[in-house]
């Protein structure tokens, strides 16, 4: 313990000089407030930034990062910098569940009114304490027309031997471990360790048939016409069939994964007015639809589909009927239980056929 | 004396960014709840799936090591015997694609063997079928040679262009065929290079990650990939054991190094220098 402690001094010693380094830099001061965004890459109408700083006052410095789990490493930080970060729903509730988000006084945010009532209070977070919906969309699959000659009405299409070396899966544990348990009828947040021996045995035989497991290069391997069928979210689907026609997208008839990404507040920011106020610009009808547009994701903000027009309020991958969305499940966090999964998708990853 | 100042700003680096977070790994690896436990390195190394793994980046590792020799030894022996001004051109154009970053090149290979890349336009333009050369288990095999090839070439090169080539006159004058002045005189005086070589590539080779992802699809994990995934995919609590597994990995550089080490040592009395 002693030489911990020690070590530890020493450590704080290094990072205070390395501190006082970098304050030596920045002497001159900025008066106005300057919130940090984290946000995932290419996610955001980056000219919506600029007219918030000009309407506000308020300075924006925006990070992007690749995947949920490393904006949770981020966020889990004592010194965590951030005052915005759009993390999906079971992640919410794990920082919640770990006591991470700022409570958001909705007086501040008078735009949340915009939010279609089918999209407020989810499991994920009740009483939207924490979050407010930012885009959301279903898992489906993406196919090319001229390659899969069956009807994409079911995941088992995804076993099927015709389409071998031409299925390109997502390089994620709950999406693909997710795909494997809707397979087989189970539910994608199952706690039982059958459902997930089950869900491995269904992956590693579907293994063979693999072409890779990729993250978002499957937009660009789908788009040059590398790939048959893959999984992909909806609002990637609405892209890559907007730069290929023959691409087609489809959520089996047994419904899907919901999945939504919510606008937080970590606990440690020490703007919180200025970032509810960044969330009430954000939920503002106009912004929200010039946003949805640029990013091509579905927004839960009603005013905002209805100035985007009949083409997004009737595309079904966009904007998919309720009887569908019945049937889908969010994501919930898995705890502990989690390792599970993470087992069975190392044993996915390392078979060797 | 004084000249020992100068050590400092560097002793300082290789404290912040060499030590600690070596320490830091050791800490994780070791401790849970600040206490010391070795569960962290029981379950690394207890689980099959790991082990499995880590066997097979290990061999991955040896088998790009063995094409490495097998292709470098020829093109140093043939830089070290060229014209000096040829050689030189050729040492550059060899060195240059290393001042690209590493996964930019990898990115390259990417395109070059996607079914709708370069050599399968290539294949098309003569009429043949399209192949299937991108995510296979080849594809990661030819970007690990790739990169780590002019590990092996510059080591061996640099002693082959200083061995005194009148040896290998005085051999052949003395009756002596090719193969035995190669195996007799050339091949021991460059032993040294070899066993660098050897070290420069295998080291890096068995801790790469992202070569299998990239050029593998992920389809075939290597135990890079199995420590980036504890840290990035699993979030914090699973940094204990990734620490555990980035420190037998560890061990088994060093394990290595000492045995490189140890054999340049002995190749050393007989003579041949590196550097």
């Amino acid at each position: 313990m002693n030489l911990y402690s020690n070590i530890k001094k020493k450590i704080a010693l290094i990072l205070a000089l390395l501190m006082i380094a970098a304050l030596c830099g920045c002497v001159g001061g900025e008066k106005a407030t300057t919130l940090y965004v984290l946000n995932w890459g290419d996610y955001i109408d980056e000219a919506l930034l600029t007219e918030f700083e000009e309407e506000s006052g308020i300075k924006i410095n925006y990070t992007s990062m690749a995947t949920n789990e490393e904006m949770m490493v981020k966020l889990q930080e004592p010194d965590c910098i951030y005052d915005v970060c759009f993390p999906s729903d079971y992640i919410i509730e794990k920082l919640v569940a770990q006591d991470l988000l700022h409570e958001l006084n909705k007086d501040n945010i008078p735009n949340l009114v915009n939010i279609d009532q089918r999209f407020m209070d989810l499991d994920f977070d009740p009483g939207n304490k924490y979050s407010v919906p930012y885009m959301w969309g279903t898992v489906g699959i993406l196919y090319n027309t001229t390659m899969v000659s069956d009807p994409v009405d079911s995941w088992d299409i995804l076993w099927n031997e015709k389409y071998s070396g031409q299925i390109l899966m997502y390089d994620s544990i709950r999406d693909t471990m997710g795909v494997a348990l809707m397979k087989l009828g189970r539910s994608v947040n199952t706690r039982d360790e059958q459902d997930i021996k089950d869900a491995e045995e269904a992956l590693i035989a579907q293994k063979p048939l693999v072409l890779a497991y990729l993250g978002d290069s499957i937009k660009d391997r789908m788009i040059s016409g590398g790939g048959a069928l893959a999984i992909v979210y909806s609002g990637d689907a609405m892209w890559c069939m907007d730069e290929n026609p023959d691409l087609a997208y489809a959520v089996p008839k047994t419904g899907t994964n919901l999945w939504f990404d919510n606008i937080i507040i970590p606990k440690t920011s020490k703007h919180t007015e200025e970032a509810e106020a960044f969330i009430n610009f954000l939920c503002d009808a106009d912004v929200a639809a010039q946003n949805a547009e640029y990013i091509g994701y579905s927004t839960p903000n009603a005013p905002a589909l209805q100035l985007m027009g009949e083409d997004y309020i009737n595309n079904e991958t966009y904007n998919p009927p309720q009887e569908l969305l019945d049937k889908c499940e969010i994501f919930h966090d898995l705890g502990d239980f989690i390792t599970v999964y993470n087992d069975a998708w190392n044993r996915v990853k390392s078979y060797v056929g | 004396m004084k000249r020992t100042v100068f050590a400092y700003p560097y002793i300082v680096w290789m404290l912040i960014f060499i030590l600690a977070p070596m320490l830091l790994i050791v800490w994780y690896a070791f401790t849970k709840n600040g206490a010391f436990t070795l569960t962290n390195l029981g379950a690394a190394l207890r689980d099959p799936i790991y082990m499995q793994v880590l066997a097979r980046s290990v061999w991955i590792a040896f088998e790009a090591t063995v094409i490495c020799l097998l292709l470098g030894y020829p093109i140093a022996w043939m830089l070290s015997t060229m014209k000096k001004s040829t050689a030189a051109i050729l040492y550059v154009l060899f060195v240059v694609p290393m001042w690209m970053n590493f996964l930019l090149r990898t990115y390259a290979w990417q395109a070059l063997l996607d079914s709708a890349g370069i050599l399968n336009s290539i294949l098309a333009f003569f009429g043949l079928p399209p192949q299937n050369l991108l995510y296979t288990e080849e594809a990661i095999m030819l970007g690990t040679v790739y990169n780590f090839l002019p590990f092996m070439v510059l080591p061996i090169y640099s002693v082959l262009v200083k061995l005194d080539k009148s040896l290998v006159e005085a051999a052949y004058d003395l009756g002596a065929n090719g193969v035995t002045t190669f195996f007799k005189v050339i091949l021991p005086q460059s032993i040294p290079g070899v066993i660098s070589g050897i070290t420069m590539v295998f080291i890096p080779a068995i801790t790469a990650f992202a070569i299998s992802r990239l050029l593998g699809g992920s389809k075939f994990m290597l135990y890079g990939d199995l420590i980036e995934n504890q840290f990035i995919t699993l979030g914090r609590d699973a940094w204990p054991v990734g620490s555990a597994l980035s420190f037998i990995l560890l061990v088994l550089v060093l394990i290595s190094m000492a045995v490189m080490r140890r054999a340049e040592r002995e190749a050393g009395e007989e003579g041949g220098m590196l550097w």
